[in-house]
């Protein structure tokens, strides 16, 4: 962490970084993404919370889910600074020095456990932090710079929203939280390991051992894969569980084998072809992977909002 | 240096100042909601502890 020094000496003075700056150490695009899985946890669950509650729990687990960013942020600014995705974030621009980092993603835990704690129930705010535990502790501090498996424990971090959204409203565990929790850890290692295949310099030079660094392109290749087939049985198994119907059934199906092919046409491919086309076939699995996601988990919505009318369900 | 009324910084530390004062304004509402709505819904918590003979009174009579 010796680089954060150069930081410190950066041109903004301390306590003048503008408000976007703060919300940009939050992780916006994330925590939006996290607003959808844990509004889906909350919504899909047999029992309904008052709007307001609602409303705070959502709120809280975003919060959570920045605070857990800020510390991301605080803790990785050196390769940040070094990474060509990252090196205009706030601490290694200079914008904002790494104690403001700390300091808020410390206070906005604490914040975000509490008010869940307090607005929804205990389980669910003890969910919230552990969750910014191992993803702050855990994963950032641990598992990124040491293992190629980083990824995948990390997701984990990534996958309890919506396990918290139907905790918070449930105040119980129960199998479709897990299964919603499962759609997202075994789809989080195929989402990055393609990403990582078309940005390798970035890793490399920052030294973090992803996959492709460690053990090579070809066998990020076969994980892309063998994750592919690991996840496909996931979604459809909770579209047949009390969240899930015909439709959530038929999108899951589709899905799957739109992913699939895609995850194939990966594991065939060598890195001349891939170089040849700019790796297009890696990028488009890329962003169908995000789509493959949103679409799960609105088709467990879709489901839910059908069922006053007697649709959604089985 | 002198800074002027206009200059860059100010207009930074007002959006910053705006924008803490009306998180925090936000902040409160929500936590004045969240009341309104646990109030009107009743203390689910420890209601139970007072329904079915749950609380036992204590017998002053026998006690020295």
């Amino acid at each position: 962490m010796s680089d954060i020094h150069a930081y410190e000496r950066a041109e903004t003075a301390p306590g003048e970084a503008g408000f976007g700056d703060y919300v940009q150490l939050l992780k916006p695009r994330v925590m939006s993404l996290v607003v959808f899985t844990a509004m889906v946890g909350l919504l899909v669950a047999p029992v309904h919370l008052h709007p307001v509650e609602a409303f705070a729990a959502i709120l809280f687990i975003a919060l959570g889910a920045g605070a857990s960013g800020a510390l991301n942020m605080w803790w990785d600014a050196d390769i940040d600074a070094v990474m060509r995705r990252t090196r205009s974030r706030p601490i290694p621009a200079g914008r904002v020095r790494p104690g403001e980092a700390l300091g808020l993603g410390l206070a906005l835990s604490g914040i975000s456990v509490v008010m869940l704690g307090l607005a929804t129930n205990l389980l669910a705010g003890g969910l919230l932090a552990f969750t910014i535990f191992f993803y702050a502790v855990v994963y950032t501090m641990g598992l990124k710079r040491w293992t190629p498996q980083n990824i995948v424990i990390g997701g984990a971090a990534g996958a309890f929203p919506p396990m918290i959204g139907w905790v918070a409203a449930t105040g119980q565990i129960g199998l479709e939280a897990v299964l919603m929790f499962l759609v997202i850890f075994i789809w989080t290692p195929p989402h990055f390991w393609a990403l990582a295949l078309f940005v390798k310099s970035d890793y490399q030079n920052a030294g973090v051992p992803m996959l492709t660094v460690t053990h090579g392109r070809r066998v990020t290749r076969n994980h892309v894969l063998a994750y592919s087939v690991l996840l496909a049985p996931i979604p459809v198994w909770a579209a047949l569980t009390s969240i899930g119907g015909p439709l959530s059934l038929a999108v899951a199906l589709v899905l799957d084998a739109i992913f699939l092919v895609g995850a194939w046409r990966i594991f065939r491919r060598d890195e001349v072809q891939a170089e040849a086309d700019g790796y297009r076939v890696e990028k488009s699995f890329f962003g169908f992977s995000i789509l493959y996601l949103f679409l799960t988990f609105g088709a467990f919505l879709a489901e839910a909002a059908l069922r006053p009318w007697g649709l959604g369900g089985w | 240096m002198a800074l002027q009324p206009t200059h860059e910084l100010h207009g930074r530390r007002f959006g910053r100042n705006l924008g803490v004062g009306l998180l925090l304004a936000g902040f409160v509402a929500l936590v004045f909601a969240l009341t309104v709505v646990k109030v009107q819904q009743g203390d689910r918590g420890h209601a139970d502890d007072f329904k079915g003979g749950a609380v036992t009174p204590i017998d002053t009579a026998s006690m020295p």
